[in-house]
């Protein structure tokens, strides 16, 4: 059942319709049920389904973490030939042993942070084996350098907090490894971390995979990572597996409704929102209480479903051998029409109509935001030190036109989040000038005018925080109509149910509270509440980053909607490149306080790159198993801001300045780049020149031969 | 709009059942912790027999009975008589009404509320309001703020009680003055701490984005938030408040005789003590513990039950 490379299928790990249970206090919850999946030596196995959808459930069912109100109630787990369910947790540890290691999402926290990282790592060793001190330490410096750290020796003495997160991933993944694990359970390993070091981290563990040989459940909600990581796939949908395969397979010929929207509702990287539509699955992810006991569970929110759907919960039908799908149409379904209605998203190509106005909106150059950092020093107590800044932006000049978006992308600690929060006054701009509708908004937004606040609003990243929980829905988006006096009094509450409405809510919301909503139904909410004053300027700071991908695709399609219904233009930040390149017009790409790379979003994702664009793309996660990506990876991490690298700020990590410059690149230590325009506005802050970069092949490729 | 009155009517409705949902989810957290059930109960016989108290007793706290001076229990007087004949039970509930219901400004004047509890809601606003500030604003304001507030902690409590007494001079109004005193620096730490926490979420930023002005930030967005801490940590300021009072009333800094008070009824009866009727001393003794121990429980409880449903 396995394509080519991987090892005869010697079975490690032996899940047969597991189902596990939660106590609570309104009675036992189904967490799991149904679940069955095998997993060989040398082997991954990629759980990948919203969260809620239990997959964290059956890791702790097969380590036995479930906690006190958790129980299997059904199913076996065997490891090794070894039955799991049903035994005492001595007889389990004589069985384990050490030969289950688990990596978890927050290396912060699976890291002491009180002991030195060296001790940790040995005594992982000298607890499970019967080993000096000094060879188990010998081993742990082996095992880093096998994990590609730099200056193992110098590690060991480190604190967890002295490295980045990406190493302490890889400090993490080391650990799991020492003992020579038969079998590792990676629950969101690199959900963490940065793309580049996303990347990184899965190259490292495709390594391992090769080299240890060892069985690995790899946990995740993202697509392209599990795309890239495993051989199998099981896709989890409200406790139940309700699809599992071969990778390849599953992707190119899904048959489970709920596997085949997962794909639908995330963008390709190079899909834009001219040409193609998301489509959102409708609904959320049932909570445990509410999931439908006699019907397929999926019925409520499938296309497809029909009378029959809703008469019994369904079995797995076997589209191919080896391929599984829980669904009585798994056979014909691609051939059926859809039972529901979507509902259109009108004329998204009407958008493209606006042209490159001269018409500027929003304006700034050599904008500069400063933070000032207090040294520890003697002196500077006494107010006589240098003073220290976090360059977090450093002269950055950018225009947006009215009706259009502008993407911005780059790593955390690039200076995405201050570059907005200067602009829309929450932090004191150091430098430059910002104009906005042809007015001067240099000042904090305490001493702006009404009139100019009211014109540039905000959506928020985090949909827990970002409505007050004290406060119903409704005031809370009758709060900026009244401020702004966008209405006259008497139609606030109409206006607010309007703006319900535009945000495709219904009325009834009104009154709940925000502890009553679900992610994306908050986030709609804060979308409302940016819209009440009738802004020009919507400014959203990875307002889908935290959301489900279902929900995130809802929540972009209502985005397009309302710029579409009221004109607005965009600054839209996220770290997913997809996403971006999805939903602008204009990108523009951040690298330590400043823009590297500014153009339209065609033009930024086809050569000529700029290096650091060149590499942020090789590592974008691409849930499509067929394409081919070049690999191009960056070392290390964003360096401080506090002292950023002279001439090119991207010279340490540059890897093409090497090759593509006479003299390997001296003058990127000393000289600022210049501004290399090509045609249509597109920029590029690079020594190399545009002949040169545009020689470089595309990113992404297409494979055309069948594996 | 046809729209919006379709769309109103069943609104109303849904705001009173709100309403009312949310008041019954409060009591059945409270009612689902043991604890804090025994706390209410407790706290609720001295709220009730205070209220009522004339029907609770057919004498009045100052008719003497000189016929009968330090008597235990018996049927005429059911927790006995103090050293001038005095009923204690009458005593004892009347004067938790001075802590719990009513407040004496004046002879004729009373407002309702007891001593205590407006001990603690003026330290309250006074605490909330420096907390808000010192933690919204930060930087210099907020340690000016703090470092007054340190200083003020750093003298025992006891010492800053008697002190303040002694140069206001004993009278209900001032031992108010008193707790709002010794209250504000712990209420304004608490309140400093959660403000901190609270600044960073993004509803804070989205209402400086509307360019709201600081004061509706701080009283509209952020204090209704910090509420549940507030509440507990007030719930225990009482307490402490009835401590205090006993404490004062002990030492005769209290409110002034004959208005029956628990502290000089405590210091009066001491005499008696080792003459045989340890009644007058024990009774109101008993009642402070079981005040604030019922408070604490109430607190605890509330507490324990809030923190899990998070």
């Amino acid at each position: 059942m396995q394509n080519s490379s991987t090892a005869p299928s010697n079975t490690v790990l032996d899940v047969n319709n597991l189902q596990i249970n939660y106590e609570t206090r309104k009675g036992d919850i189904e967490a799991v049920q149904g679940v069955s999946f095998r997993v060989a030596e040398g082997q991954t196995v990629g759980l990948v389904g919203e969260s809620g959808c239990g997959k964290s459930t059956i890791a702790f069912g097969i380590v036995n973490f479930l906690g006190a109100n958790g129980k299997i109630v059904g199913g076996n787990i065997r490891f090794q030939g070894n039955e799991l369910v049903g035994r005492s947790q001595e007889e389990l540890k004589k069985l384990r042993g050490d030969r289950i290691s688990m990596v978890f999402q927050d290396p912060m926290q699976a890291l002491n942070p009180s002991v030195r990282l060296g001790e940790q790592l040995a005594e992982v060793l000298t607890c499970h084996r019967d080993i000096s001190h000094g060879e188990a330490w010998e081993r742990s410096i082996q095992m880093l350098k096998r994990v590609n750290m730099p200056d193992v020796e110098n590690l060991m003495g480190r604190y967890s907090h002295q490295i980045s997160g990406g190493q302490q991933q890889r400090v993490v993944i080391a650990m799991a490894m020492l003992n020579n694990p038969a079998l590792i359970i990676m629950d969101e390993p690199t959900t963490a971390l940065d793309v580049t070091v996303e990347a990184a981290v899965l190259d490292l563990l495709e390594e391992l995979k090769q080299d240890f040989n060892a069985a690995n459940i790899f946990i995740t909600h993202n697509l392209g990572v599990v795309a890239r990581v495993s051989d199998y796939l099981c896709v989890m949908y409200a406790g139940q597996m309700v699809e599992s395969g071969p990778l390849k397979e599953i992707f190119r010929d899904p048959r489970h409704p709920y596997t085949m929207g997962l794909l639908a509702c995330v963008p390709r990287l190079g899909d834009s929102k001219l040409e193609s539509l998301l489509e959102p699955i409708r609904g959320r992810v049932p909570p445990p209480a509410e999931r439908p006991k006699t019907q397929c569970i999926f019925a409520p929110r499938c296309d497809y479903a029909t009378e029959e759907c809703r008469q019994a919960r369904p079995g797995l039908t076997e589209v191919i051998p080896g391929h599984l799908a829980r669904c009585i149409y798994a056979l014909e379904i691609q051939n059926r029409k859809r039972t529901r209605k979507r509902r259109k998203v009108e004329g998204s190509a009407a958008h493209a109509q606006v042209e490159d106005t001269d018409e500027d909106l929003l304006k700034f150059d050599h904008l500069k935001v400063y933070y000032t950092q207090e040294s520890n020093s003697v002196v500077s107590l006494f107010g006589m030190g240098e003073k220290k800044f976090v360059k977090a932006v450093d002269d950055v000049s950018v225009r947006v036109a009215k009706g259009r978006t502008l993407g911005v992308v780059g790593e955390s600690g690039c200076g995405k989040s201050s570059l907005v929060k200067g602009l829309i006054g929450l932090e004191p701009i150091t430098g430059g000038n910002v104009h906005f509708m042809g007015l001067d908004t240099n000042m904090p937004v305490t001493e702006r005018d009404t009139k100019l606040i009211k014109e540039m609003q905000m959506v928020f990243q985090n949909p827990d925080s970002t409505l007050n929980p004290s406060y119903s829905v409704g005031s809370q988006i009758a709060r900026p109509i009244r401020r702004f006096k966008t209405v006259p009094r008497g139609q606030v509450k109409d206006e607010v149910i309007r703006l319900l409405k535009a945000v495709r809510l219904p009325p009834t919301f009104y009154e709940r509270l925000p502890r009553q909503l679900s992610g994306g139904e908050k986030q709609r909410v804060g979308i409302a509440r940016a819209l009440a004053s009738r802004p020009d300027l919507i400014i959203c700071d990875e307002p889908v980053s935290a959301l489900d991908v279902s929900v995130q695709a809802a929540v972009i399609n209502l985005l397009l909607e309302i710029q579409q219904v009221f004109g607005s233009s965009m600054i839209f930040i996220a770290h997913d490149l997809s996403v971006v390149r999805f939903f602008s017009d204009d990108i523009a790409v951040m690298y330590l306080g400043q823009i590297v790379e500014i153009g339209p979003a065609d033009a930024i994702y086809l050569p000529p790159y700029h290096p650091y664009t060149e590499a942020l793309l090789s590592a974008v996660p691409i849930p499509d198993p067929d394409v081919e990506q070049k690999e191009l990876r960056l070392s290390g991490n964003v360096p401080s801001a506090l002292n950023p690298p002279s001439g090119c700020r991207f010279h340490t990590r540059c890897p093409r300045r090497q090759e593509m410059l006479p003299d390997g690149g001296k003058i990127c230590e000393t000289e600022v780049p210049p501004w290399r325009t090509s045609d249509r506005n597109h920029r590029i802050l690079c020594h190399i020149p545009l002949e040169e970069l545009r020689k470089i092949d595309p990113v992404v490729k297409v494979r055309k031969d069948d594996g | 709009m046809a729209v919006s009155e379709q769309a109103a009517a069943p609104l109303k409705i849904g705001r009173k059942a709100g309403l009312l949902k949310g008041m019954w989810s409060g009591i059945s957290v409270l009612l689902a912790s043991k604890i804090a059930v025994v706390g209410l109960a407790i706290v609720l016989f001295w709220v009730i027999t205070a209220t009522f108290a004339p029907l609770f007793t057919p004498y009045t706290p100052l008719e003497q009975d000189w016929k009968a001076p330090n008597q235990g229990p018996s049927s005429a007087h059911i927790l006995g008589t103090d050293e001038l004949g005095r009923d204690l039970w009458s005593r004892l509930i009347y004067g938790a009404r001075v802590v719990l219901v009513l407040m004496p400004i004046t002879e004729s004047f009373w407002l309702p509320g007891g001593t205590a509890l407006w001990g603690v809601i003026v330290a309250l606003i006074f605490g909330a309001t420096l907390g808000l500030v010192g933690g919204y604003y930060g930087g210099w304001i907020d340690e000016i703020i703090m470092r007054l507030l340190d200083a003020m902690m750093a003298v025992p409590i006891i010492l800053l009680y008697m002190l303040i007494m002694a140069a206001l001079g004993a009278s209900a109004v001032n031992v108010v003055i008193a707790i709002t005193i010794v209250g504000t620096p712990g209420i304004a730490r608490l309140v400093r701490s959660l403000t901190l926490d609270i600044r960073t979420r993004e509803y804070i930023r989205a209402a400086e984005t509307r360019g709201e002005n600081a004061w509706h930030i701080m009283f509209m967005d952020i204090l209704p938030n910090a509420r549940g801490p507030i509440i507990i940590d007030a719930m225990l300021r009482v307490g402490y408040a009835i401590f205090a009072m006993g404490t004062l009333g002990f030492l005769g800094l209290g409110i002034p005789p004959p208005s029956p008070d628990w502290g000089s009824m405590v210091a009066k009866g001491r005499e008696f003590i080792l003459t045989g009727s340890p009644w007058a001393a024990m009774w109101p003794s008993i009642a402070i513990a079981s005040l604030v121990v019922g408070l604490n429980l109430l607190a605890d409880g509330l507490r324990e039950e809030s923190m899990r449903y998070q």
